[in-house]
């Protein structure tokens, strides 16, 4: 075993702040630190600075300025989306059914619950394939005259897998249909042009691609009614009230600009070292399987079950040995469930313990992956050989 | 091998004993693990509110502890294994009409074993936990079970269950000293634990009386049957065997013009078989199930004190062992609540040799057939 290094190998629950982007948020909380609502002349710099960070967002996504609300991040912008437009929608026209999927994060899954059960909207959770992929045939399917907002997840958070986001856009706009796209994890890694996507309403969290956490934007496409949230002032078009966090709101733009600015190198980097874990663990634990689709991932991302694994067990060992990951039924309070996304592919519920996620970032080196696989290879043998102790 | 290079896996539960114990090894310059077990979720129980153990809000509390202490903090899931053996010999137990101990159970299968295991797995060389005991080496390298400091909360009766390879790997670090003196640490480490209520035996019952516990998970066994004299003359009905307990007076509900008190139970019968007081009183019990902390079982009869009960003083006896890992203890004085189902544990003044758990009376059970 080489010498203890601290790996830290869960880029998709967070992110640090690239130092870049806290220089360039400092003078917002200071010198620049008038409310953007403000007719004053300390006003007009922070609300110039939140344009501009608009004007950068926008630019990545292809869209118009007008359409890009900032919000406290994913969540957020995912609750604002769905029960906005599901709410407007059927004040309009009555209509009163949404579509899903069983491996959305659960800002969009608890939101569609919840709608469903306490707003009485009815709701279809579409199937996904064994690696997490849905299909435009289902998707047809359950469409409906009633149907007014499908949300699909553009890059699972657990499995990596990547949804056809163009193809899906596509279908509902055939059936005018609004579409939104929890796009948190894709953020930073794939392409946001919500032309090419097809897209009416997108989220992302400034904190997945080395921005601030508590913040995030929300594309509502031009023409697209939401029913706010949180009322109040006349903020963001009136649809999220509130007064501006000019700091956080720059240092997001920042971080996206800075994110497809470098997006090549920064991407030939995580796949190479994505490939090494998933080549090292699947040829060094027999027991170990990929998860997701093979190809169609995300670059930074590499996940596993583990046969006859609980997987909390296994991050224990990692993190005493200092690399830290995560697992879908990561659990701090000891009373585990079975990952919701799992048993969506077809995973039979024992197995839907044994998840490991693995996400990497252009600061990780291929020092830290060698490191970090032998880590796990120990670890769980480790874990294997006390539940062989255990079970006598 | 110095303290830092020492590695020592406390069992944290949020409460003041084990807080202090993780303080205390921190202090002393260990490589410190906190570890809490999840050892119930108790959906069948109505929510976790009822439940005393393992609660969000003790989980809570132990990891702020663990994070004030700089020290890791993993929580184990435990409710397959808790289940599978403190809770079904719990339910087991009083459906054959014994009176269990879940607490040395759990200390046999659960702390002592699980546990114990996982922490060995860590590289930990010890387990710690809060008990009020003491582990002392002999100069024959044998370790030796002592009670704790405070004869108030002493915990050896629950602990006879280990072994010398359990003592060896295990630490209490607060069995040194008097409870007051450990409140007093607790406040000194600024743990903010130091007013908490001592915690309570029977941790998966939750708010709940155990009575109820049995009602929900094996109500079978609640089913209402005869109260019989020693003769077997029928004088009333009872409520379930498992709600009655030996030597209990109050509370049978049958008229009488000596008072009568539980004596045996007959499952068989379903029968809850009540006495006078000179019939209660017994100065002899056999116990199965015997462990021997120092891995020998003795082969010649010896005097010792004996404790029929957690609570219960230890009182002066001869040990006689028998085959199969039995004893028979002959009591100097007759006592009047030796309960099937409860360890009896075998003490040389301080030292705690081991015990075992009390068997049936098989000719007072009979007597009402």
């Amino acid at each position: 075993m080489p010498q203890k290094r601290t790996v830290y190998l869960d880029y998709s629950a967070s992110t640090p702040t690239d130092p870049r982007i806290v220089e360039a948020m400092m003078p917002y909380f200071t010198e620049v630190f008038g409310n953007a609502s403000s007719a004053h002349a300390f006003g007009r710099k922070a609300e110039n600075a939140i344009e501009t960070a608009r004007e950068t967002v926008a630019k990545i996504f292809n869209c118009k300025s007008k359409e890009i609300i900032f919000t406290s991040g994913g969540s957020e912008s995912d609750n604002l989306a769905l029960r906005g437009a599901a709410w407007a929608s059927k004040q309009k026209n009555g209509a009163n059914h949404l579509i899903t999927t069983p491996i959305e994060h659960s800002a969009v899954s608890k939101t569609m619950a919840q709608l469903a059960e306490v707003m009485d909207f009815d709701l279809t959770i579409l199937p996904v394939d064994e690696a997490g992929l849905i299909s435009l045939k289902n998707l047809e399917a359950a469409i409906t005259e009633q149907t007014s907002v499908v949300s699909i997840i553009y890059a699972n958070n657990e499995v990596g897998t990547v949804n056809p986001m163009p193809e899906i856009g596509k279908t509902t706009k055939k059936h005018n249909i609004l579409f939104h796209t929890d796009a948190v994890q894709a953020a930073g890694q794939l392409s946001l042009d919500v032309e090419e996507l097809g897209v009416d309403m997108m989220s992302i969290s400034g904190h997945k691609f080395y921005g601030p956490k508590g913040v995030g934007v929300l594309f509502v496409r031009e023409g697209v009614e939401l029913i706010p949230s949180q009322s109040g002032g006349s903020h963001e078009h009136g649809i999220r009230a509130g007064t501006h966090n000019t700091p956080f709101i720059v240092g997001l733009a920042k971080a996206l600009e800075l994110a497809y600015e470098e997006r090549d190198e920064r991407l030939a980097h995580v796949t190479k070292l994505r490939d090494m874990l998933v080549d090292g663990i699947t040829a060094r634990i027999p027991q170990a399987h990929l998860t997701g689709h093979p190809e169609q991932r995300l670059p930074s991302h590499a996940s596993f079950v583990f046969d006859d694994m609980d997987a909390n067990k296994l991050l224990i060992h990692m993190d005493m040995r200092g690399v830290a990951a995560s697992s879908a039924s990561a659990c701090k309070t000891g009373n585990p469930e079975p990952s919701g996304t799992l048993l969506a592919l077809g995973y039979k519920r024992e197995d839907a313990f044994g998840g490991l996620r693995l996400t990497v970032s252009h600061h990780t080196s291929e020092e830290d992956i060698a490191y970090a696989i032998d880590v796990i290879v120990e670890s769980a043998e480790t874990v294997y050989k006390l539940q062989k102790t255990l079970a006598k | 091998m110095s303290k830092a290079d020492t590695r020592v896996v406390v069992a944290m539960s949020g409460g003041v004993d084990s807080s202090v114990a993780a303080a205390l090894l921190v202090e002393q310059g260990y490589d410190v693990v906190g570890m809490m077990m999840r050892l119930w979720s108790d959906e069948a129980m109505g929510g976790a509110e009822h439940n005393r153990c393992c609660t969000p809000e003790q989980m809570a509390d132990a990891r702020r502890i663990a994070d004030q202490l700089g020290i890791p903090f993993y929580v184990l899931d435990t409710k397959d294994v808790f289940r599978a053996t403190v809770v079904q010999f719990f339910i087991d137990s009083h459906r054959d009409g014994f009176t269990p101990n879940p607490c040395m159970e759990c200390n046999r299968h659960i702390r002592f074993e699980y546990l114990l295991e996982n922490a060995l797995a860590l590289d930990a060389d010890y387990l710690a936990t809060g008990h009020y005991a003491r582990i002392h080496k002999t100069d024959t390298g044998d370790f030796v079970l002592k009670k704790g400091i405070d004869d108030n909360k002493d915990q050896s009766y629950v602990l006879s269950v280990m072994g010398q390879y359990e003592l060896s790997h295990t630490l209490f670090p607060v069995g040194e000293y008097p409870k007051p003196e450990v409140r007093q640490l607790a406040a000194k480490f600024g743990l903010n634990v130091e007013s908490k209520k001592d915690s309570q035996d029977l941790c998966f019952l939750g708010k709940n009386d155990y009575r109820d516990f049995l009602q929900i998970h094996a109500p079978e066994i609640m089913q209402e049957g005869a109260i019989v004299l020693t003769n077997g003359d029928e004088i009333g009905r009872h409520e379930g065997l498992a709600k009655y307990t030996i030597g209990q007076r109050k509370g049978l509900g049958v008229n009488s013009n000596v008072p009568l008190y539980v004596i045996a139970k007959n499952p068989y019968l379903n029968a809850l078989i009540v006495g006078s007081r000179d019939e209660l009183g017994r100065d002899e019990l056999t116990a199965s199930r015997l462990n021997w902390m120092n891995g020998t079982p003795p082969t010649e009869p010896f005097r010792a004190e004996v404790k029929i009960r957690y609570k219960s003083e230890a009182q002066s006896a001869l040990i006689t062992p028998l085959s199969d890992e039995r004893v028979h203890i002959q009591f100097d004085e007759p006592l009047r609540d030796i309960t099937p189902g409860q360890g009896a544990v075998i003490y040389d003044g301080e030292n705690c040799l081991g015990g075992g758990i009390i068997e049936k009376f098989e000719k007072t059970e009979k007597i009402a057939l």
